[in-house]
């Protein structure tokens, strides 16, 4: 029997996404953002959280959907990954569950439009859930943003 | 046992024994009959050995062990200190040196040191060249019974006297143990044992107790009454195992009297105390020691050997950073406090804030003093560097070190250190002239370089200042025209301080140039680079004949610098002060195109007319609609370009953040900001703009 995890929950669009609540610092409501020039559109800018200046990632933009308005749902779900703090930008965050890694099952070739190597697998929760657990090590791996660049320029 | 959290203690406290070991031997060079430096050098050398050996560093305390046996001879007189000494234990400091950075880099400190440890341990054998130099001394030192060794209390020296006059032998006996004895106490009670069988210890330095505890290095000292002969009880101790020399001197009545005395006349007759160095927790001891460093050379270090317990911690550099940080973010709510108290015009609050705003204010001013560390962190290894160097280039050079007491954020202090060794070599190298040029111009043989530190406003200047050749500006001239820096025209019409500033022109400082012209130049842009990146300036004063002087103006600290803060449409901006040169309106027709480039003339000359929002592609902005439009005029050396921007918002001091690891370098962008308001402000660079 594999052990218990905690799972943020949070949405983009119709879908739900999971990420370890180990990995999370904290949920934030949208707060003012400073654009900074000459970088991926992606990226809308950096934050103030508290005095630590962080850059903030629209996490559709990311995983190349469309852009929404942010609503009084809206939240920057701001993650510390190798050493990295980063902002992520969704829709709604507003659940956490516990999840046992047996219930996830490493994810199918193609998943609605979002590259495969961006998840860690996809769980289902009671009878009709699908919770997409993302790969943050991979989400952020710039250098897999760099090749994606070049080949579009 | 893991020994993981000691490292970084470990790491800083052999920094810290080594400086003091460098810093002790350089002082020690200067004035080699001072054996209370020996001590003081041996005493660092033994806990660093300790230290190592706790550690597990095998090859590190096995190199301080030769060390420590060069000195154990040198600070009881056997061995006299002459260059050839100094060299080896030089070299030792720096093969310990690259060990401890091997370790701070997470090495396991192993290094080949079997040549130097060869050479310390000929030197400990007495085979060198001198070693008859050095038997003259020892025998003289043995012939001398060392007056100052410890004090006895009246009722002890009444004791010993009255046993002289008895007709009994009072002796003074040393005894040090074989530095691989095991069992020191065991041995020491076995000598003990041994003498109270033919006589009576009056009296022991450490004290019984001591020894017994193990509470002393190799060696202890005593004075003891016998019948038997000193050269008797000498061979007798001898007889126990794992002794190594044991010096037995008998006492008469003058040289009882003499021992009665107050140490600090004690000390101050006898050079070489070397009862002192024989049993150094004695604090009796250790305090003739002290008063006799200032007699012997008064400027020399009485903090190192005064030992007044430190009142001082050591905190880890990113604690601070933290305290900054939630300091930036206290000054930023009071901001909007300010801001309330003022909109809602209630007079409590508006008090509240503003004892608040005092508070913090302090609270500021402590935070920034904790960053502030003395420059002689830096300075302290610029002795031994300039003495090795003047060795290797056969030149005399005295360094005078001024204000190393003075003050500086010590993020600056971690980058100046560079810098600064290149310019103090330079000054070494081209500066001063060989002893032989020196005494043709009249000077004297010994050339001096002043390194100097001080405070002036916001800044700190150190100038290091040598009275060597100057600088030639035919010779500058001569290379930066071969050199394709300067026209001829150009050269004819430049001012001397334009002519020695061409040293720090990039085209100037590659390779051979430099031995022929006055030499001036190694490498001389990248420190000007480097101090330009640290907010700071650096200027040259030379007088042909009677000298040079680079003066480095820095600024106190690089995590808060004062900016203008800008408006580019609705974005703001922060751009540095110290870039600035200033602000203005131009109107749209002094605008010009030249070469597909906008120019517009400032002071007589035409600069490069830059837009800000253009260039970060601001949405909601463009100037060129404008009739009028400011801009802040900005220098990187000589220089300049103007800025196009909407506003100017104000002057402001800010707090430099950095924009985290994932983002991408954004050119012209080199920092965030908090302002006020909350909002996250960036920090332009201008130096990115002109090339």
């Amino acid at each position: 029997m594999a052990e218990d995890i905690k799972v943020i929950v949070f949405k983009l669009g119709t879908e739900e996404y999971g990420i370890e609540v180990d990995k999370v610092q904290t949920i934030e409501r949208m707060m003012p953002i400073t654009r900074v020039p000459k970088t991926y559109a992606f990226i809308k800018g950096v934050i103030n959280l508290r005095g630590v200046v962080i850059p903030v990632i629209d996490l559709r933009g990311r995983f190349g959907l469309d852009e929404s308005e942010h609503t009084d749902q809206t939240r920057v779900i701001i993650v510390n990954v190798n050493e990295m703090e980063v902002g992520f930008i969704v829709d709604s965050a507003n659940d956490v569950i516990d999840l046992n890694r047996d219930s996830i099952d490493t994810p199918p070739e193609v998943v609605g439009g979002i590259k495969a190597k961006y998840l860690d697998g996809v769980a289902k929760i009671g009878d009709d859930r699908l919770l997409i657990m993302l790969n943050l090590a991979e989400v952020l791996n710039k250098s897999e943003i760099v090749q994606l660049e070049s080949l579009e320029g | 046992m893991d020994m993981n959290q000691y490292l970084s203690m470990f790491i800083d406290e052999s920094n810290d024994h080594l400086q003091a070991l460098n810093e002790n031997m350089m002082s020690l060079e200067a004035s080699p009959e001072d054996l209370s430096i020996v001590q003081v050098i041996f005493r660092s050398a033994h806990t660093l050995k300790g230290m190592a050996a706790t550690m597990g560093f095998e090859d590190l305390a096995s190199l301080t062990h030769q060390m420590e046996n060069v000195l154990d001879l040198v600070r009881n007189e056997k061995l006299a200190m002459q260059d050839f000494i100094f060299d080896t234990l030089f070299k030792s400091l720096d093969a310990l040196e690259s060990m401890v950075q091997d370790i701070t880099g997470g090495g396991d400190g192993k290094a080949d040191v079997g040549a130097i440890v060869a050479s310390l341990q000929a030197i400990v054998r007495g085979e060198n060249p001198s070693a008859q130099g050095s038997a003259p001394a020892a025998n003289a030192a043995a012939a001398a019974p060392s007056e100052g060794r410890a004090l006895l209390d009246e009722f002890q020296l009444s004791v010993l006297k009255q046993s002289v006059q008895e007709g009994h032998q009072v002796l003074f006996i040393e005894v040090t143990l074989r530095s691989d004895c095991q069992l020191r106490a065991v041995r020491a009670y076995m000598v003990f044992e041994l003498l109270e069988r033919y006589g009576e210890v009056v009296k022991s330095f450490p004290s019984v107790q001591d020894i017994e505890q193990e509470k002393f290095e190799f060696s202890f000292s005593l004075y003891y009454i016998t019948q038997k002969t000193a050269e008797e009880i000498q061979s007798m101790i001898l007889g126990v195992s794992e002794v190594d020399t044991v010096t037995s001197v008998a006492l008469d009545q003058e040289s009882l009297e003499q021992v009665g005395q107050p140490a600090v006349a004690a000390a101050a007759e006898a050079p070489a105390p070397s009862a002192q160095a024989a049993h150094p927790e004695a604090p009796k001891a250790a305090s003739a020691q002290t008063s006799a460093v200032p007699k012997e050379e008064a400027k020399k270090a009485p903090a190192k050997t005064g030992g007044t317990p430190s009142r001082t911690i050591r905190v880890d550099i990113d604690r601070l950073d933290v305290l900054m940080n939630l300091l930036s973010e206290l000054l930023i709510d009071r901001v909007r406090l300010e801001q309330l108290a003022s909109d809602t015009q209630s007079t409590e609050l508006t008090e509240t804030v503003e004892h608040l705003s005092r508070v913090s204010g302090d609270l500021q001013n402590i935070v920034m003093k904790l960053r502030m560390v003395p420059v002689d962190t830096v300075f302290n290894r610029f002795p031994r560097m300039v003495r090795d160097l003047a060795k290797s280039l056969d030149k005399k050079v005295d360094l005078v070190i001024t204000g190393a007491e003075t003050e500086l954020d010590r993020t600056v202090v971690d980058e100046i250190g560079d810098p600064l060794v290149h310019l103090l070599r330079n000054a070494l190298d081209h500066g001063v002239e060989p002893i032989a040029d020196r005494i043709a111009s009249g000077k004297s043989e010994t050339g001096t370089i002043h390194l100097r530190a001080f405070h002036s406003g916001n800044h700190v200047f150190i100038e290091i200042q040598d009275d060597g050749a100057g600088i030639s500006r035919e010779r500058v001239l001569k290379s930066a025209l071969k050199k394709g820096v300067v026209t001829a025209d150009q050269a004819a019409s430049m001012s001397d301080s334009e002519v020695h500033q061409l040293l720090f022109a990039a085209g100037f400082s590659t390779a051979e140039v430099i031995s022929d012209i006055s030499g001036r130049g190694v490498g001389l842009d990248v420190v000007k680079a480097k101090i330009t990146s640290l907010g700071g300036n650096v200027t040259i004063y030379s007088t042909q004949g009677k000298g040079t002087n680079f003066s480095v103006q820095l600024p106190l600290t690089l995590s808060i610098i004062a900016a203008m803060l800008v408006r580019i449409g609705t974005e703001k901006y922060a751009i540095p002060l110290s870039s600035i040169v200033e602000t203005g309106i131009i109107k749209r027709a002094q605008i010009r195109n030249v070469h597909g480039s906008k120019m517009v003339e400032f002071r007589g000359s035409h600069i490069p007319l830059l837009s800000l929002g253009t260039i970060f592609a601001v949405p909601d902005y463009d100037e060129s609609t404008e009739d009028e439009t400011e801009i802040v005029v900005i220098r990187k050396g000589d220089k300049l370009a103007a800025l196009t921007v909407s506003d100017f918002i104000g002057q402001n001091e800010i707090v430099i953040k950095n924009l985290g690891k994932y983002l991408p370098e954004v050119q012209g962008i080199s920092g965030g900001t908090i302002l006020g308001d909350g909002q996250v402000a960036l920090i332009v660079d201008p130096n990115a703009f002109i090339k």
